[in-house]
Formats: structure tokens, C-alpha cells, sequence
């Protein structure tokens, strides 16, 4: 608090400099008068504060975003759904009764912010029962952290491929679907658009014998992370892939460009950027008179945010996805409705509906029907982290379940095992037609024994590093709602 | 009034060679120690030792190794952040692949960034200023394509290297306070020799250098040699802070930690704090790492009010002008603030 109103006064006395010579004495009147507005505000926050605390107990949700900094259109979309889809249910009446609790801390994507966060919100009381890292690099940070205080790490989309086999990562969960898998999805997409009707897998390297694909990857460990899986589809089903890495932050791709467009002459290019390297390639396919829908962004370059600077050079360009897209749900319709119609919602109405937003409604309800799991098996009460672990891995999200919370088309079915923290979700491809993204109905079934393989392999070389027991599994039951 | 200077008489070559020739200077620092040894681990929270300290005491090694780089010898260095990195996956690698003991490993990680940064001094010894400076741009980038991609150092392609459990001597260090202890340590153990550095021949050389280097060529300084000396000291600095960061705090190398950012952000440090000083280094350090946590902390106090949209970039705003505030107030940094300050109250309360 003491530190507090010192900030407040070094700023004060900086606003004061700058008024010094409209007279000393007016100077220090409005000086008074901003300090005791600001004084009185800090009062009644910290009034309503003690006064809140007094309610029943809440279940805890702590959000790592970043609204600031390069990569904030994606930390804003992703906090602003899963506070917004929580914000409805408190509405609706919580977690069969118990509400929920979040707490913000930004990390403007940075990972020593985020360990930092990590470290304030495990101090909370009660301990969160989840962790979402939000990004790759603070995922890869928590990932120990979370098996040292027993807290659920969850990264959905992103972050460690083989944290799927939970054979050894025990806190780890990485549903509906994860970077190896959208390959294999990518590599078969491109196969069905080279004329592969979709139904033998056996018979991809006919279509595939030849082709040429590019993948375009920003030089991090995020962007290395497909390659060897690429290489190695690549010998199995005959196609010919170069990489091409493009140095962080990516904002120049014009040589990548250059030898892409003009020299290898691609069939297809991979977009695997992030944040403002996932517009670029658009912006120079269209310069070089590469066409548009021969691009497959990965499904952080597939937000409205990436495509809307390049205006109609982005048109026809393809994005993977594990979600739906737009506002035609129930569910969004109802917090169009209550939440926004009460005037409570977390981010700009127009981001409603978004992608980035869209993906973190299905955080929300992914960590809400793990909630309802927890509850039934341990009772209506507020979750810890142990509880939520075992929800967690006996998470099964049916088809009916996702008509009945009106999310049909915007979330796809997951089913957890004690082996399997994947869930088995499917990669949906979607289309930018100049003012929207749009559906394309294909809907691609990973390679899922393929990716598994390479999954246990990774894990086991994992665990053999860190000197992680493998869990027995054999005692895993499904559990009987 | 505080700051007395008759009386204080230096009549032995122990009393004039003393690091701190004011008794109250030496008192405070005496009690700082004891705030940091004894009263920190005492009574702080786990979250404030190994949030708050433990990247403080880090950051400002490292800093001092810069400070030593740029603020001594004037060989600027944008890629410091990169010898971090060089420090913390050798020791990783010397530790975890090779079972060498904990205390070796993380001397190992600073010696390997050592010769790192004596190859990437090289270019200081035809080219000085700017040039230089994107010169070791060069590094940063260099050194971090490496590690991405010769899959040997950074295990794999995720490109992280997890710290296994910490044993010194069969005890297993794995608490936030044993952790403090061991950046402590080494934080003022390094501390001791730089500023010992700094005062000796060798420190009077680099000044010498950055002052005017042809001149000092000319009083017989061999600049070649203690140009790369300086890389050398300050990348060794780097190597141990890195190490340190990666075992206490992260508990993972990996590369977006030590990313060009970082570096730019120690320059600031050393800017913010005061070029060519021991004290600007912690100052330096303090006002980086941990401001902007102090700034979040109190922002939270709105979290119901302000739309988390203006409260994040609020807090780069306050950061940002604080900034540009320290920096016009006292553009030589705030270790000067503090001399200023101790010149003011050596003639307090009869100023002339």
C-alpha cells in the first residue's frame, strides 16, 4: 500500500513539473484534490473488496493473459471468452451453485512475468485447481512447476505435443488436440485437395507422390516444433517439404518470400507464425503473385486479427482450427444476450465471436464441465487441484452434452483417459472469404496411431531426462455419470 | 551531519585502499547484508523470495557484468542476454548430462560463456561505438540460432532443458530460502571481485580505454588484451546469472527467456542504474525487475473498475514514463541520484 501511493505520487509530481509555471498555488490545490479522489477511490475499492470476501466460497479461476505486448490480440481473445463464458454461468447459477472467482495477471507473454504470476495466484486461498500458461514458453516453464505443487497445467492448442501420453506427464493436459496431430490433419487436407477422397489412408501417398510443400515456421521452439513430424510424413508418403525459417519477430519475410514464390515453387506452404508474422505471408504471397487458398495457417495464424491487415490478399487462405467459428451458437448467443445485455462483458462487444475469443469460450467450458465431473464424483464443493486432476483425465464431453449447453458446432467431443490427455479431437480447416472466416466442412481425423507412436517415444525420452516414473494405468475406469 | 568527514582520518594503506571509507556507509551496508541474509529468509513469504529476490539478485549479477562491459571498459554489448543463455544450458548440460556437482557446473557455465564471449569480443578490437554494438547484436542472434537449432544442447525440439533436483553435497536443495541462499552467494561472492576488479589496475585500464583508448594505447595499455579481458569478465558475469536464473527461479532453459528483449532490457539497466558503477547495477536491476510487478500489484487494486485492456497497457504507460522521468531528472542514473544525495547530507543541515 505504502509503495503504492508512492508510484502515484512520482507520477503526481511528474504532473506537477509540467504545471509549475501556472503558479505555484493552483499547482498544489489540484495536486490535493487528484490525491484525494484517488485516495477515495482506492477506499471504496478496497471496501467493496473486504466486503465481497465475505460471500460464500468461490471457485478460483486464475487468467495468465496478456492484453499488452505483441501477441495481445490473442491473450486479450482467449481471456475475454473464458471470463465472459464464466461470467455467464455465475449468471446462470454457477457451478451448481458455487460461483466462480477470477483473478487477472498479466504477463504480456513474457515467461519470467508468467512464472511470476504463476508463483502469486498458487499463493491464493483456495489454491486454483487449473493453470492455463496462455503461451508456449510459460507453459514449457510450469510444466515442472505444476508436478511439484500438484496443480493442473492445461494448454489447449499449444505448449509440449507429447504431454498427451499422461503416463508420465500426470499434470499435464493438452485437448481437445495438439500441434503433431494438426500435421498429420494439415498433411491430409492437402491430400484431399490434391483429390484423395478422404476414406483410405493407405492410399494418401498416390495423391500426395511429388507434391511440394513449404513450411514456413517462425524460429522458435514453437515453429521447430512440427518439422521432424513433417520430415518424416514426408518419407512415408513421397511428398517434398523445405523449411523455411523466418527470425522473430517476422515482420520481414520478404527473402523467405522471394525463394519460396520464385524458386521452389511450392504446391502448398505451411504458415506456422505467430502473432504479426502470421499476416506477412499473406501480404507477400499476394506481391509475388503466390495464390492465397495454397496457404494452411496453423490455428494461431487463423484468427480474424491475422487476416484483417492483409485485406483481400488474405481471401481463399486457409486456417486450421478445433473450434467453430462466428456467433451462429446458442451458447455465444446467450452471452450476447446476459452477459452483454447486462453490460458485464470482458472485452469489446465487436471481438464477440471472434476467433481467438470463440477458442477461449471453449477454455471456459472445457474447464466447466471438468468442474461438473469433479462435483459429481467428490460433491458440490469448491474443487482443488487433486480433484481437478482427476476430473480432468475422466473428462468425457459427449454430443449430447454439447447440444444440451448449446455449444453444437463450437466445441467437439473430448474423452480423456488416464494414457490419453489428448482426448481424441478432431482439426476443423476454415476459410477466409474477405469478411469472415467461414466453415469449410472438412472436418480431419488426425493420424492418431501414428502421432501416438511418436508421442510415447517423445514422452519416454522426456521423462528418461527428468527422472519421471511411469504412472499404471491399468487401475483407470471410465467413470459412470 | 551523517556523512562526517573530519574526523575520518586515513592513516594506514588498509583505511585508504577501504571499499567504503564512510563509517555509515559501512554500517548500512552491514545492515543490508543482515536484511538480506537473516531477515529476508526469516520473514519473507516463499513467493517474495523466489519471485521477487531471486530474479533481483540474478538480474543484477548480470548487470554488473554488463556495467563492467559497457559501463567500465565502454565495449557496449547488445547481446548479454545470449550469455545467459550460453551459461545456463552449459551448466544444465554439465549438471544434468554429466553429473558433474552442482557448484563446478554453474562455475562451468559461466567459464563456457566466458571464452563464448571472448570469441565474440573479437570484433572490439578493430571496430568501437555503434559498430560494435550491432557487431554483438550479431551475437545475440547467433547465439540463439545455435541453441535452437543443434538439437544436442537444447534436447530436442521443444528447445528446453529441464533442471533436474539440485544436490550440493547430498542435500537436496529444493525450498525457495535454500534456493535465495544459493543466488545470495554467488551474488555477493561475484560482487565482492568485480568491485575489487573495478578498483585495481585492470578496472583503471578499462576506464583509461573507454576514456580515450588511444591515449591509453599510448601510456602503455595493451588494449587488445584487456578489451578481451573485459568480454570475458562481463560474458562470465552473464554465464553465472544465467545458470543461477535457470536453477532457482525458471527451473527450465529455454531459449524465448533469454530473447533479444532481455538484452535490451539489461542495457536499460545499466542505463537507468548508472554506467560504471557497482551500486547503479542493483539500482538498475531493482527498477526493471522489480517495478513493473509493483506497478501490476497495484493496478490489481482496480481489477474490478478498469477494463483489463487499459489496466495492462496502463502499466507499460507508468513504467515508460518513469522512464523518461528518471532519465531527464538524473540522465546519469540513479547511482548518481544516491552520490548527489550523500553529497547533500554530508553538508546537511549547514548547506553553503
Amino acid at each position: 500500500m505504502a509503495f503504492s501511493l508512492l508510484t502515484l505520487d512520482t507520477c503526481i509530481y511528474q504532473s506537477t513539473i509540467n504545471h509549475k509555471k501556472e503558479g505555484m498555488k493552483m499547482g498544489r490545490k489540484s495536486l490535493a484534490g487528484v490525491l484525494s479522489l484517488v485516495l477515495m477511490v482506492i477506499l471504496l475499492v478496497i471496501t467493496g473488496q473486504v466486503l465481497a470476501a465475505e460471500e460464500s466460497p468461490k471457485q478460483y479461476i486464475p487468467m495468465l493473459s496478456y492484453w499488452s505486448g505483441p501477441f495481445a490480440a490473442g491473450g486479450s481473445g482467449l481471456a475475454g471468452g473464458q471470463e465472459d463464458f464464466m461470467q455467464l454461468m455465475n449468471m446462470e447459477g454457477g457451478i451448481n451453485g458455487i460461483m466462480y472467482e477470477w483473478e487477472e495477471c498479466e504477463t504480456g507473454y513474457n515467461v519470467a512475468r508468467g512464472i511470476e504470476c504463476y508463483e502469486r495466484v498458487k499463493t491464493h486461498d483456495p489454491k486454483p485447481c487449473v493453470v492455463h500458461p496462455y503461451a508456449t514458453g510459460i507453459c514449457y516453464a510450469l510444466l515442472p512447476k505444476g508436478i511439484d505443487d500438484e496443480i493442473p497445467i492445461v494448454f489447449e492448442g499449444y505448449g509440449r505435443a507429447d504431454a498427451a501420453d499422461g503416463r508420465y506427464f500426470k499434470w499435464a493436459f493438452n485437448f481437445p488436440t495438439h500441434y503433431w496431430s494438426q500435421n498429420t490433419a494439415k498433411i491430409k487436407f492437402i491430400a484431399m485437395k490434391q483429390g484423395w477422397d478422404g476414406k483410405n489412408t493407405a492410399e494418401i501417398g498416390k495423391f500426395l507422390k511429388g507434391v511440394k510443400i513449404a513450411n514456413l515456421y517462425i524460429d522458435l521452439p514453437y515453429g521447430q516444433e512440427t518439422k521432424p513430424i513433417l520430415d518424416d510424413l514426408s518419407k512415408t508418403y513421397g511428398f517434398i517439404v523445405r523449411h523455411f525459417p523466418v527470425s522473430w519477430p517476422g515482420i520481414d519475410q520478404k527473402a523467405q518470400w522471394m525463394d519460396i514464390a520464385r524458386r521452389y515453387k511450392p504446391d502448398w506452404v505451411i504458415n506456422r507464425n505467430w502473432g504479426v508474422s502470421c499476416t506477412v505471408p499473406l501480404k507477400e504471397a499476394a506481391r509475388m503473385g503466390f495464390p492465397a487458398d495454397k496457404i494452411l495457417g496453423v490455428w494461431w495464424c487463423g484468427s480474424e486479427e491475422d487476416v484483417l491487415p492483409a485485406g483481400p490478399a488474405a481471401k481463399g487462405y486457409y486456417a486450421t482450427n478445433f473450434h467453430g467459428v462466428g456467433k451462429d451458437f446458442p451458447l455465444i448467443q446467450r452471452i450476447v444476450d446476459k452477459v452483454y445485455g447486462a453490460m458485464k462483458g470482458n472485452i469489446s462487444f465487436t471481438r464477440v465471436g471472434t476467433v481467438f475469443y470463440n477458442r477461449g469460450v471453449m477454455y471456459g467450458i472445457h474447464m466447466h464441465e471438468a468442474l461438473l465431473t469433479a462435483q459429481k464424483k467428490f460433491g458440490v464443493k469448491v474443487i482443488t487441484p487433486e480433484e481437478m486432476r482427476w476430473a480432468l483425465e475422466h473428462l468425457d464431453i459427449t454430443k449430447e452434452r454439447i447440444k444440451e449447453i448449446g455449444a453444437e458446432g463450437l466445441i467437439q467431443p473430448v474423452r480423456t483417459t488416464c494414457e490419453d490427455h489428448e482426448g481424441g479431437g478432431n482439426v476443423f480447416v476454415q476459410q477466409w472469404d474477405g469478411e469472415k472466416w467461414v466453415a469449410t466442412g472438412y472436418v480431419i481425423e488426425p493420424m492418431k496411431e501414428y502421432v501416438r507412436n511418436m508421442v510415447e517415444e517423445s514422452a519416454a525420452k522426456y521423462a528418461g531426462e527428468k527422472g519421471l516414473e511411469k504412472r499404471d494405468c491399468s487401475d483407470w475406469k471410465p467413470f459412470k455419470q | 551531519m551523517f556523512y562526517r568527514e573530519c574526523g575520518v582520518y586515513k592513516d594506514t594503506y588498509a583505511g585508504d585502499m577501504a571499499i567504503f571509507p564512510i563509517p555509515l556507509d559501512r554500517y548500512g551496508f552491514t545492515v543490508m547484508l543482515i536484511l538480506a541474509f537473516v531477515a529476508i529468509p526469516l520473514w519473507a513469504s516463499d513467493y517474495f523470495i523466489s519471485n521477487i529476490m531471486i530474479p533481483f539478485y540474478c538480474f543484477s549479477l548480470s548487470v554488473i557484468g554488463l556495467n563492467i562491459l559497457a559501463g567500465y571498459a565502454g565495449q557496449i554489448s547488445i547481446g548479454h542476454a545470449a550469455f545467459m543463455a550460453v551459461g545456463a544450458y552449459s551448466a544444465l548440460i554439465l549438471y544434468g548430462r554429466f553429473g558433474i556437482p552442482l557448484l563446478p557446473s554453474i562455475l562451468g557455465g559461466g567459464i563456457v560463456s566466458g571464452f563464448v564471449g571472448i570469441v565474440f569480443g573479437l570484433p572490439s578490437l578493430r571496430i568501437k561505438g555503434f559498430y560494435l554494438a550491432i557487431a554483438t547484436l550479431a551475437s545475440q542472434f547467433i547465439i540463439q540460432w545455435v541453441i535452437v537449432h543443434w538439437q544436442w544442447f537444447s534436447g530436442g525440439v521443444f528447445g528446453t532443458v529441464e533442471t533436474p533436483d539440485m544436490h550440493i553435497f547430498g542435500w537436496l536443495l529444493d525450498t525457495p530460502v535454500e534456493k535465495y541462499y544459493l543466488a545470495l552467494g554467488w551474488l555477493i561472492l561475484l560482487t565482492v571481485c568485480a568491485k575489487n576488479l573495478v578498483r585495481g589496475q585492470l578496472g583503471r585500464n578499462w576506464q583509461a580505454i573507454r576514456d580515450v583508448d588511444y591515449a591509453a594505447e599510448i601510456i602503455g595499455i595493451n588494449l587488445y588484451r584487456d578489451k578481451l579481458i573485459a568480454f570475458a569478465v562481463a560474458t562470465f558475469y552473464a554465464g553465472i546469472a544465467g545458470a543461477l536464473i535457470t536453477f532457482c527461479y525458471y527451473g527450465a532453459a529455454n531459449i524465448e527467456e533469454f530473447h533479444v528483449m532481455v538484452s535490451f532490457a539489461l542495457i536499460g539497466m545499466i542505463i537507468i542504474g548508472g554506467m560504471g558503477t557497482i551500486l547503479g547495477s542493483f539500482l538498475g536491476a531493482g527498477f526493471f525487475v522489480l517495478l513493473p510487478l509493483f506497478i501490476n500489484r497495484f493496478m490489481g487494486i482496480f481489477m474490478e473498475v478498469v477494463p483489463s485492456e487499459i489496466r495492462s497497457n496502463i502499466e507499460s504507460i507508468i513504467f515508460g514514463g518513469l522512464i523518461v522521468f528518471f532519465l531527464i531528472v538524473e540522465p546519469y542514473g540513479m547511482a548518481r541520484l544516491w552520490h548527489t544525495i550523500k553529497d547533500k547530507l554530508r553538508l546537511w543541515p549547514f548547506p553553503y
